[in-house]
């Protein structure tokens, strides 16, 4: 019989391809599972969250809680995530919790990627292309937003201190990462 | 010893560092802390290099970044091979490491004999305008003789030749205060801004050592410490504080709105060893709260015949090259000046033991304390003094002076021998960045300077570029601007000067060759000419001689120029007007501005999830937007027109596999997902199935098309809408405008899938086939899965929204999975299509098989100004609908009037000739030029299945030319084809909608 | 490069945002009612002062909000920014060419 459950996942940047020279380290995050919601304040009637995801963070805030995370890009934009696997699970959640209530729900796990930038100095690697102030007090841990670095939209956010995470759509993935790569030689010696 | 002229102690250079660098070829010693200027002065030479327009001998002007002579050509790392050299380096600012590889420009054959200096003997032909009023006529002698000519002769340095070998960097920062120049009133400043912990300073200079004019002062005392004490007590204090970060080696160059800071950092050319990776320079972009402007002045020249001989320098530089770089500019100097400062020049070359006279222009009563000083100090000082003219060519031999008299008499000639000249017509405050920030100059006529007026930005100037001389009142001034109130004792400065705009003398204006700006070779006969010649206005002056308009942006000769332009026209000098400064402040390295944004880094360019297996399996590419799609799939020994023909051919006779991911993708979703639809669209969507899909025509309000693609109904509340590929992000922003701007009331959210669906079209006969054994939980039978269908289930296991669509005409499904699976999928559809002949084809096949169907492609058949109607689409435009975005206009009597360009396909007499896209047609090719041209070809190829060219056209009232021939133009001339239908090939057997 | 306060995100740089032409010139009602001429009005005359101008701009690179924002033409300072849909803060003491449609 042919074998016709031959997918597998081909992701755009291999998870190998860590920048190991100096002190910051840039590795693409595996395993994430991510859903763009879009709802009204009408809709969503002052609640905290909708099935475990924070709702209620200011504009341009990340709230995590274990293994899943909430960043709210917008007034009515959030961008949810959680383990790939609990995907089907969280959205029928969600659309429960939501019972009707005007809302968008796409899963978006596949059009994003995202790499984890650390260590002393990230924020500069990421001021090379992102024109926001990324010092401690203007863009606290807990900060998120989508923003500009080079010539690629990115959301930007930051998890610690010396730790951000930069998701970009898939094809600007292997410049985001070459941009990253490059301004982090600054920092190599 | 190889450096006759250095001065046996003192200095800020390191004498602990020799080092040698090449100078056009030879050897040149020096030590660290010299610049290449100091260490060709430590030699005892002057020249470095040759003019621009006269090829006349000039040495070093200045000790800064204003100085127009001495340019040179340096290859930072001539060890490391070709693309780390360029060319018109500053040699007062070119900091000294060794084995640099410098060369002098603008000579041949060498710097010492240049047979270019004949420009000089004909330097009365070279007058003000001479471009305009000589090449005029003939237009043809511009291009063949003059312009080649003009371009070997006038010039700097040449262009490299190869890519620039180098890294550099790019970074954006922020700050509460920038402060600009580290001298007393910057570094005043910087400290006052930065007591408050909370405020994060940034302190630039585009020196290598901080200081500004306190690096070459040695007889000032700040608070009881000598300058350079005062300066290392500052430096040390700013260093440890955390909130402070110093940029030496910063050019701030820009200053654009809203305090957003441009400036060049120099990372490494001075390193020994620059470790691979590490950027030659880097692009700051800085927002600052505030930025105190500390920038000190330029020294003036004196204006008298032979001004720019070699060793004739100001008179500030000179001092800097005694008193920092340890280097005497001569034996026996001269400082001429008009100018209080001076005096402290030929003080402190005397007490280095340098034979040193003073020459004033000013009257002995006019003098202040330092003529006492300088007297006392056993200098002679001729007050009252003209200088007529310099003695000697490549190097001054001599200064011809005169008393001058009363009611404007010139008395006897008196000849100075000397071998260096220190000159001051006095100061300019550089307001360069404070013009850039669009603040309004004030001219003071106490100080003969343009100084800042009212500001633009949060920005505020400090010492010398705010008209504050006095060492004292700097310091004061600089805390002030940093937010700080201090008192300071310093030791007074010698401050003020007389004006004097061309020094007189005893011969014909007309004939002496004064020079007012160095680097554009303009001088004051010059510019007299142009005010002669009717131009009273200092930008018309400007743009007639090009004075102030070289690299130097006439940062020593502005002032000269406008003072004699108000001077000839004998009005007050603002009236006369100032030029505008714009960015760079100082030459900018196209390196640092391009920064990571070459080669790979310059552009993203985005690749599907199939690309890999399309490059593995030799697929050609062209670039859409910014994605590469596969082109198509040469064979061996095939080139593109046989690769097209043969997968042309395979998908209308069996079947073929296309990469469509690029399409546009968004997900329309909310109760009021159809209402939204209906407007945006022309097409009515209310009554469109659940599991249906429709081709939508997408219109701007001015009723003309924007974009089209087929749109699936997931369900009453979700549409799945596909737009061309370059039209992606504009259809979503055009979407999201009138979602949020004019319908608010719409609960309709929109959300961008291009990238989540990777899309695999399978099309030809055998689709289905090669489909059918790894599609699960749809059934693809005809009657359950009719054309213009979608539906969602598995395929190879995991999830798919299936479309069966078709841009070909025959029978076809797209698959939609989730990226990351899309190339496993992709591979075992192409496995298992192996016994039917599954040809791969890229969008050169994609593009014939459409148009073969007469499909259009927004983009390619209309450029912006085509309805439906002239595209034969008026089927897709709801007459129902009383209102969508476009259909008013489409009433407008332009857009209802006969003649407008009708989309027809077109057949060339011949079949085998292909027409041009956008190739134009006319009626009749023996019309008279310009003739009346009716339209143009849009898409045109080569058709294997129709056995013959095929073309689509607009072209005015084309539908009521059928059977008509026209005629198309080709490179050669015309050549004739017939309008036909835009359909030309009849799909056989099972079609798209069978 | 101007500074632009998003009333959604704060103070963004410019190269977050893209400018979309006049504001205030809300889509009419019933186009099918309107005369050629009203229409072509509507379609392509804009004021464009030296001035106070209010603009539309949307933060596409940021929280992909439109918003309103009353810039000097003449000086590049943005005066205020607003929510899409608020009145324009000067309305008051416009110049009566400032505003053409509600």
């Amino acid at each position: 019989m042919l074998e016709v459950n031959l997918a597998r996942r081909t992701p755009a940047i291999r998870p190998a391809a860590v920048a190991s020279a100096g002190p910051i380290r840039i590795a693409p995050e595996t395993g994430e599972g991510r859903l763009s919601f879009r709802a009204k304040a009408k809709a969503l009637g002052g609640r905290e969250d909708v099935a475990g995801f924070a709702v209620d963070g200011a504009i341009n805030s990340r709230k995590s809680d274990g293994d899943t995370a909430s960043l709210r890009l917008g007034p009515d934009e959030w961008l949810f995530i959680c383990p790939e696997g609990d995907i089907d699970d969280a959205m029928s959640a969600i659309e429960r919790a939501m019972d009707g209530a005007a809302h968008s729900l796409v899963d978006v796990s596949h059009r994003d990627v995202t790499f984890t930038v650390s260590g002393q100095n990230a924020d500069a690697v990421i001021n090379a292309g992102c024109p926001l102030d990324l010092s401690l007090d203007r863009f606290p841990v807990g900060t998120a937003s989508r923003t500009v670095f080079g010539k690629s939209d990115i959301v930007l956010a930051r998890v610690g201190h010396h730790d951000f995470r930069v998701t970009t759509w898939r094809s600007f993935a292997p410049y985001v990462h070459g941009l990253l790569l490059d301004a982090a030689k600054d920092y190599a010696g | 010893m190889s450096q006759p002229f250095r001065l046996p102690g003192g200095g800020r250079i390191d004498r602990s560092k020799p080092l040698s660098v090449t100078f056009n070829g030879k050897r040149l010693e020096g030590y660290r802390g010299d610049t290449i200027a100091s260490m060709l002065l430590a030699s005892g030479s002057h020249l470095a290099g040759r003019s621009f327009k006269y090829h006349r001998p000039r040495g070093i002007l200045t000790h800064g970044s204003d100085e127009p002579n001495a340019l040179l050509s340096v290859d930072w790392r001539p060890e490391k091979g070709a693309g780390r050299r360029d060319p018109n380096n500053r040699a007062s600012v070119v900091e000294a490491r060794d084995g640099l590889s410098v060369s002098t420009q603008n000579h041949w054959p060498s710097l010492e004999t240049d047979i270019g200096v004949v420009n000089d003997l004909l330097a009365p032909v070279f007058v003000a305008g001479f471009y305009y009023k000589t090449f005029m006529w003939p237009r043809s002698f511009w291009d063949k003789v003059y312009e080649p000519v003009i371009r070997r002769a006038a010039g700097l340095g040449e262009a490299p030749e190869v890519p620039d070998a180098d890294r550099y960097a790019n970074r954006h920062a922020h700050c509460d205060v920038l402060v600009v120049g580290a001298g007393p009133a910057g570094l005043s400043a910087a400290l006052a801004a930065s007591e408050d912990g909370s405020k994060r300073v940034m302190l630039a200079d585009e020196g290598f050592a901080l200081g500004g004019s306190l690096l070459q002062d040695v007889t000032s005392k700040i608070d009881g410490q000598s300058a350079a004490e005062w300066v290392e007590a500052a430096v040390a204090k700013l260093d440890a504080r955390e909130n402070v970060v110093i940029l030496p080696r910063t050019t701030v160059f820009g200053y654009y709105n809203h305090n957003h800071v441009a400036m060049v950092e120099r990372v490494s050319d001075h390193l020994d060893e620059a470790r691979d990776g590490l950027a030659r320079e880097r692009l700051w972009q800085v927002r600052a709260g505030q930025v105190v402007l500390a920038t000190g002045s330029h020294e003036r020249p004196l204006v008298f015949e032979n001004n720019d001989r070699p060793g004739i320098m100001l008179a500030e530089s000179m001092r800097a090259f005694v008193n920092r770089y340890a280097v005497a500019p001569g034996r026996s100097l001269v400082v001429a000046t008009s100018s209080a400062s001076a005096y402290r020049a030929a003080l402190d070359a005397k007490a280095a033991g340098i034979a040193t006279r003073i020459v004033d222009i000013r009257l002995e009563q006019d003098c202040g304390p330092e003529l006492a000083q300088a007297r006392s100090a056993g200098i002679e000082v001729l007050t009252g003094h003209t200088v007529i003219k310099a003695l000697g060519g490549k190097r001054v031999k001599g200064l011809v002076v005169a008393p001058l008299g009363n009611g404007g008499a010139i008395g006897t000639r008196r000849t100075l021998d000397c071998d260096c000249v220190g000159m001051s017509g006095g100061w300019t405050p550089s307001v360069h960045l404070f013009s850039q920030s669009r603040g309004k100059l004030a001219f003071d006529a106490e100080l003969d300077a343009f100084l800042p007026g009212q500001s633009a930005q949060a920005e505020i100037s400090a010492g010398a570029c705010h008209g504050v001389y006095d060492l004292k009142a700097v310091i004061e001034d600089g805390a002030k601007a940093g937010g700080g109130n201090i008192t300071v004792e310093a030791t007074a400065s010698f401050t003020g000067f007389q004006p004097v705009r061309v020094l007189p003398t005893d011969v014909d204006p007309g004939k002496v060759r004064a020079f007012i700006d160095f680097q554009n070779d303009v001088t004051a006969k010059d510019i007299k000419l142009a005010v002669r010649e009717g131009f009273t206005s200092i930008e018309h002056v400007k743009r007639y001689t090009t004075t102030g308009m070289a690299t130097d942006q006439g940062k020593t000769s502005n002032m000269n120029a406008l003072g004699l332009v108000a001077g000839v026209l004998d009005r007050p000098l603002p009236s006369v007007g100032t030029t505008t400064f714009r960015p760079p402040y100082t030459p900018v390295s196209f390196g640092a501005l391009v920064g990571p944004a070459r080669d790979e880094l310059f552009d993203p360019v985005r690749k599907t999830p199939i690309d890999a297996w399309a490059e593995a399996n030799g697929a050609a590419f062209e670039p859409v937007s910014l994605w590469r799609r596969a082109w198509y799939f040469p064979k061996a020994g095939e080139d593109m027109h046989a690769a097209v023909q043969r997968e042309c051919k395979a998908v209308r006779t069996s079947v073929g596999i296309f990469d469509a991911s690029t399409l546009g993708k968004i997900e329309v979703v909310g109760p009021d997902a159809a209402e939204f639809m209906n407007r945006i669209y022309t097409n009515a969507w209310s009554k469109l199935k659940v599991g249906g899909c429709r081709y939508g025509l997408m219109l701007r309000e001015d009723g003309f098309v924007y974009d089209d693609g087929v749109v699936a109904r997931l369900a009453e509340d979700r549409f799945h809408v596909t737009t061309t590929t370059g039209g992606a992000p504009r259809v979503m922003a055009h979407m999201e405008d009138y979602l949020q701007t004019e319908w608010p009331d719409l609960d309709v959210f929109l959300t961008s899938i291009t990238e989540q669906y990777a899309v695999i079209a399978l099309q030809g006969p055998n689709a289905r086939k090669v489909l059918e054994p790894f599609v699960t939980d749809i059934d693809l039978s005809e009657e359950a899965f009719p054309h213009m269908a979608v539906r969602e289930g598995y395929i190879c296991g995991v999830p798919t929204r299936l479309f069966r669509v078709s841009f070909t005409g025959e029978a076809g499904f797209e698959v939609n999975v989730p990226a990351d699976y899309a190339e496993s999928v992709w591979k075992a559809l192409y496995e298992h299509g192996k016994q039917f002949g599954i040809t791969p084809y890229g969008t050169e096949t994609m593009h014939v098989l459409r148009c073969e169907m007469g499909f259009i492609i927004v983009g390619q058949e209309t450029d912006g100004t085509a309805t439906p109607d002239d595209l034969g689409l008026s089927g897709l435009v709801s007459k129902v609908k009383t209102d969508f975005v476009g259909k008013r206009s489409l009433t407008r009597p332009d857009i209802t009037a006969e003649g407008r360009k009708q989309l027809v396909g077109l057949l060339t007499k011949n079949g085998q000739e292909v027409l041009d896209e956008g190739a134009q047609i006319v009626a009749d090719p023996s019309a008279q030029v310009p003739m009346p041209m009716l339209g143009h070809v849009t898409s045109s190829y080569f058709s294997s299945n129709c056995g013959r060219s095929i073309a689509m056209a607009m072209v005015k009232n084309g539908r009521a030319r059928m059977g008509e021939t026209l005629w198309v133009t080709t490179p050669s001339g015309f050549t004739e084809a017939v309008v036909a239908p835009a359909v030309f090939h009849q799909v056989q057997g099972a079609k798209a909608d069978a | 490069m101007l500074l632009i306060r998003c009333p959604y995100c704060g103070e963004r740089p410019e190269v977050e945002f893209h400018c979309g032409g006049e504001a205030h010139i809300a889509r009419p009602d019933t186009p099918a009612e309107m005369t050629d001429a009203d229409w072509a009005s509507f379609l392509y005359y804009r004021t464009n002062p030296k001035g106070l101008h209010a603009e539309r701009w949307v933060h596409n690179h940021g929280c992909g909000r439109w918003f309103n924002a009353l810039r000097d033409t003449v000086t590049d300072a943005f005066v205020q920014t607003y929510e899409m849909g608020a009145p324009r803060p000067d309305a008051g003491n416009a110049s009566s060419t400032a505003t053409k449609a509600a």
